[in-house]
């Protein structure tokens, strides 16, 4: 890696300061991406601040009918948490598919969702259950918080600091992974919640999307058969050499039944 | 069998430090005074250099040199160490392999420059400096293009890109053989590239001592002595005497560390010209950029049959990538490793093989676990299966009918080779009965009411090890010799040091070395130290690939400790005033037979080295034996190797439901170790067979470089395995031990894409290549589907 100054502020406000104060600062939550970019020299950030010492922008509570996940919380935290097994069961077995247990005991949903890769597994969670980013700036619904492949809307000096997941009546959430990477292929999160059913799709585009026709027919019908004959283009859709676009296409279609099996 | 003796699963001595990280890796090395080296490489397939600027790398912090060709303009290349002769007695082209590239890059990690400072990220800041200007040309990626209408030549000395067109067996009674036939199966199959993934990256720290003028190079390798001879003899013109290599624990070779790479020459180059140690550990990027390839053949294959079912005939038409240049074993593994393997368990009367080798911009190929038995194996076994799918007959039945009988042993097949021994029933019926293949449809029938596809695949393997007898590679092309060395040193208090030629990176010699002694000896393991690895202490050594070490090396060993055994027994003798015939050696007891004397061997040691009382005019003192041992044959494991798989036809998902190997490797030292191997080799021919795949693209970059896009096995994706062994002891060694270490690899790529194609059965499939992943499974399904709703 390149050299660059490294600072791991003890405060939200020291922290807000450092990386509005670097040059071409880089934030670090869990590092699970970043180390290995700086490590193979593809990025050489001025500053990277580190995050984890924010020990208030880690942890899990209940607030009301919402699940409150704290930016720097760790995927096994999540995946081990009693308060999101009881009330958003799916949420935890997404986190428990995060990569390997090393990744899951080092990455965090801040981390995840600002670096917004296209096969990532929280996007789909987050659009799919109508969650709320909370930053040091505002508050961003899912779905204009994710803009595009490794976009956000976050700003540059802008902090996550939680995650807002209001329950679901029925959330499930099915995965087809990359054998290499184990990233998604296909990712599919379904939702039944107070605003409808939502069905949001990772892995297969270039960022997650919600895919229309399926929610209708799940709202008359919340079960596999109301997806029978449902197909999704493959126009817009990411072909790599372990899928192509239209076995992706396919794929949103059996991880779209298999999640709404699952959510019951 | 004693408690720690040849038969006995003694757990491993090397596991103390290795499972508590105390392992002593190249990269665990680290001199006085050290610089570190990066190699700058050519991030083009197939690009000319014009230039290389060094200014601004040599001024940058900490930079004591920047090396290019021209700093090894007075060295050779990297030797070839083996040479095919093709059709018409034309040898194989054989161009240079610079160490450095010299006016040409031919593919990408191709070494350019070499960038050596005060630090690893010192040399690594600088390395971006070199500033190298290249003028791209046509690369040169599919074999098949290569031969027929390349773009470019990857060499000019080879202007189709043809390295050789190597034939075996007579073509035209082969080609009569076939107009005869009842039926002919035809096959095209790919025999996918693979990236060798050792978990040790490469290393290599020379140093150099301008007092004594001796070199040392610290490097990951199999072989160190045979490094020696190629880099020593051939490349930098060091003799002998000056050059010690000493390649600590290795993690993990599967081959490719038998090469002798150009970091191993650069590093003992530039020791001497700074008088400091360089330091070079290979990023695993790096690794697969420049680690040798394996397999990469495309391979048309035709199988003739009467109307029995009888093989009357079998034909093999191999394309074999060699990459850019040719590696130190390369034009060996698709010739003789390969297509002398092609009569199989079988007693197919003739064989033809043509097997055209191709240069290609791409990294170049060499051996792999199983190195050309694989590939054998693979070809051979899809075909029977598919000629049982096409004549009706069981595929069980059509291998039975086929099968070398026992009674046939010492066996000449077509192709070259002579089986000294084998039961191939043997094998199979444990096996199935193993597997409950008689019991398949119902598990075929469950799985269908769930959903599910299941299938079931077998592959009967023979390979050959061991390799080889020396007189034999040598008439076949080899430009060394094929023994092994072991040396038995007693001390005077009875302790051992075993220096074996053969070397160890994950196969466990410390353990089955030693029990052999132990065995013969009557000695606790823990009193014997196995030495290997470094050219000073070992008197010389071929080292450790084809599944060699035990059964040549073992061999050398045991003969060696027989020789102890003989000149202790004189000097037993001595001390019980006893004639050497009366005396006889049990259980470390030596004994003069009808009487009480006796004489324990560690008063025998002790006495050889203050030999006070002791027949000096007869026996030298000391007690310290050499044997070099070459083979007579190469040794021919085989076996049954079962797969069972389960398909969900909606996605393509594939698991291994059931994997079962019986193999007979003769006789076997230490059961617990050979299981291991097996499954170590079980694993990596599943992964060839499902997962592993260096995909170029047409421009040469490697697009799976990196375990985010090379998908190696992992533990989930296999299931628990079951394996047995059944014994027919190899005839010609005095251990009667074939070898176990790439078995796994070589039987269960055919087993698995059997499973998958009598899975797939009712869809219309009678082939699918190598990796078989979700996707393309799904893709021949989907397709399968489609083509049954047009019909």
């Amino acid at each position: 890696m390149y050299d660059f100054e490294y600072v791991k502020p003890g405060s939200l406000d020291a922290a807000k300061s450092a990386i509005a104060g670097a040059e071409d600062g880089k934030l670090m939550a869990g590092g699970m991406t970043l180390i290995p970019t700086l490590k193979q020299r593809l990025a050489s950030p001025s500053d990277v601040v580190d995050l984890g010492g924010l020990g208030d922008l880690a942890g899990i509570r209940k607030d009301g009918n919402s699940i409150v996940i704290g930016a720097m919380t760790r995927h096994a935290e999540v995946a081990a948490s009693a308060d999101v097994k009881a009330a958003i069961p799916a949420l935890a077995d997404l986190a428990e598919g995060i990569g390997d247990p090393q990744v899951r005991n080092r990455g965090t949903i801040g981390g995840s969702i600002a670096n917004n890769d296209p096969a990532a597994d929280y996007p789909a969670a987050l659009v799919a259950l109508g969650a709320t980013v909370r930053t040091t700036k505002r508050e961003l619904a899912a779905e204009d918080f994710f803009t595009g492949m490794f976009e956000t809307a976050l700003e540059d000096d802008e902090i996550i600091t939680e995650v807002v997941f209001p329950t679901a009546e029925k959330a499930a959430y099915a995965k087809f992974p990359n054998p290499a990477s184990r990233y998604a292929i296909v990712g599919v999160f379904v939702a039944k919640g107070g605003d409808g059913v939502k069905v949001a799709v990772t892995g297969a585009g270039p960022a997650v999307f919600r895919v229309a026709e399926m929610e209708t027919a799940l709202s008359g019908n919340f079960s596999a058969d109301a997806l029978q004959g449902i197909s999704v283009s493959a126009d817009d859709l990411n072909s790599d050499i372990h899928a192509g676009a239209d076995y992706r296409a396919h794929l949103v279609g059996v991880m779209a039944q298999r999640a709404v099996k699952a959510a019951g | 069998m004693t408690e720690q003796g040849i038969g006995a699963s003694v757990l491993r001595k090397e596991d103390f430090r290795f499972v508590r990280g105390r392992g002593k890796y190249t990269d665990d090395i680290n001199l006085l005074n050290q610089t570190h080296a990066i190699i700058v490489r050519s991030p083009h397939a197939h690009a000319a250099i014009n230039s290389i600027d060094k200014a601004a790398a040599l001024a940058a912090p900490g930079v004591v040199a920047v090396l290019t060709a021209e700093d090894f303009a007075a060295f050779g290349g990297l030797p070839c160490g083996w040479q095919v002769i093709g059709k018409g007695e034309e040898p194989m082209i054989e161009p240079k392999h610079p160490i450095l590239a010299e006016g040409k890059v031919r593919h990408v990690g191709d070494p350019v420059a070499v960038v050596i400072a005060e630090t690893k990220t010192q040399a690594r800041d600088a390395a971006e400096l070199v500033d190298i200007d290249y003028t791209e040309l046509p690369a040169v990626i599919d074999m098949r293009e290569a031969l027929q209408n390349a773009p470019a030549a990857v060499h000019d000395e080879a202007a189709d890109n043809q390295c050789f067109d190597w034939e075996i067996g007579d073509r035209a009674v082969v080609d009569a053989a076939f107009e005869k036939a009842h039926h002919v199966t035809s096959l095209e199959l790919i025999n996918n590239r693979l990236v060798p993934n050792a978990m040790e990256p490469r290393c290599a720290i020379g140093d150099y001592d301008n007092a004594s003028g001796e070199h040392t190079l610290y490097t990951t390798s199999q072989n160190p002595h045979v490094i020696r001879l190629l880099m020593g003899a051939f490349v930098l013109q060091i003799p002998e005497h000056k050059l010690r290599i000493y390649a600590p624990d290795v993690g993990g070779g599967f081959g490719s560390k038998i090469y002798h790479y150009a970091e191993e020459a650069i590093m003992t180059v530039a020791a001497k010209v700074l008088e400091r140690p360089v330091k070079w550990t290979s990023d695993r990027t790096e690794a697969f950029l420049s680690d040798a390839h394996a397999r990469d053949h495309v391979t048309k294959v035709e199988l003739a049959l009467d109307a029995d079912g009888k093989f009357l005939a079998l034909r093999e038409f191999t394309l074999a990538n060699m990459g850019a240049y040719l590696s130190t074993f390369a034009p060996s593994i698709p010739t003789y490793l390969h297509a002398t393997l092609l009569a199989g368990q079988y007693t197919t009367p003739v064989i033809y093989a043509e097997v055209k080798a191709a240069f290609t911009n791409t990294v170049p190929v060499d051996a792999y676990r199983g190195a050309g038995r694989p590939e054998a194996t693979y070809l051979l076994e899809r075909i029977v299966d598919k000629a049982a799918a096409e004549m009706g007959i069981d595929r069980i039945e059509l291998r039975r009918k086929n099968f070398i009988q026992p009674d046939q042993f010492p066996y000449d097949t077509p192709v070259a080779l002579t089986y000294d021994t084998g039961d191939f029933e043997a094998t199979l019926t444990p096996a199935l009965a193993a597997s409950k293949w008689d019991s398949f449809e119902e598990r075929r029938k469950e799985a269908a009411q769930r959903g599910k596809l299941r299938g079931i695949g077998i592959s009967c393997y023979i390979e050959a090890c061991g390799i080889a007898p020396s007189n034999i590679a040598g008439a076949l092309g080899a430009r060394a010799g094929l023994y092994e060395s072991a040396t038995v040193r007693v001390n005077p208090t009875g302790s051992i040091q075993v220096l074996t030629g053969s070397h160890s990176h994950g196969q466990g010699h410390e353990t089955s070395f030693a029990q052999i002694v132990a065995d013969k000896l009557g000695m606790d393991v823990a009193n014997i130290e196995i030495v290997h690895g470094d050219t000073n202490k070992i008197p010389f050594g071929m080292g450790t690939y084809g599944s060699r070490s035990m059964a040549v090396g073992g061999v050398a060993l045991s003969n060696a400790t027989d020789k102890i055994i003989n000149k202790a027994t004189k000097i037993a003798a001595h001390l019980m005033e006893a004639s050497a015939e009366d005396v006889v050696f049990e259980d470390g007891i030596f004994k003069v037979a009808g009487t009480d004397k006796a004489v324990p061997f560690g008063d025998v040691a002790l006495t050889a080295y203050v030999p006070h009382n002791y027949p000096l005019e007869e026996l030298e003192p000391g007690l310290e034996e050499t044997s070099f041992y070459d083979p007579k044959n190469f040794t021919f494991p085989s076996g049954s190797h079962i797969c069972e798989v389960e398909i969900d036809p909606g996605t393509g998902e594939l698991e291994i439901v059931a994997m079962h190997a019986t193999d007979d490797f003769g006789n076997v030292i230490n059961p617990m170790i050979v299981e291991g191997q097996v499954h170590g080799g079980l694993v990596q021919g599943i992964g060839q067979a499902l997962f592993e795949n260096a995909a170029y693209d047409s421009n040469g970059q490697l697009l799976s470089g990196s375990y985010m896009d090379y998908c190696m096995p992992r533990a989930d994706d296999v299931p628990s395995f079951t394996v047995d062994h059944e014994v027919t002891a190899c005839t010609h060694n005095v251990l009667g031990v074939k070898g176990c270490g790439e078995a796994g690899a070589i039987g269960s790529p055919p087993a698995v894409i059997n499973a998958i194609v009598d899975a797939l059965r009712d869809y219309g499939v009678t082939h699918i290549d190598m990796p078989a992943t979700p996707a393309k499974i799904w893709n021949i399904v989907n397709q399968g589907a489609t083509a049954q709703a047009a019909e």
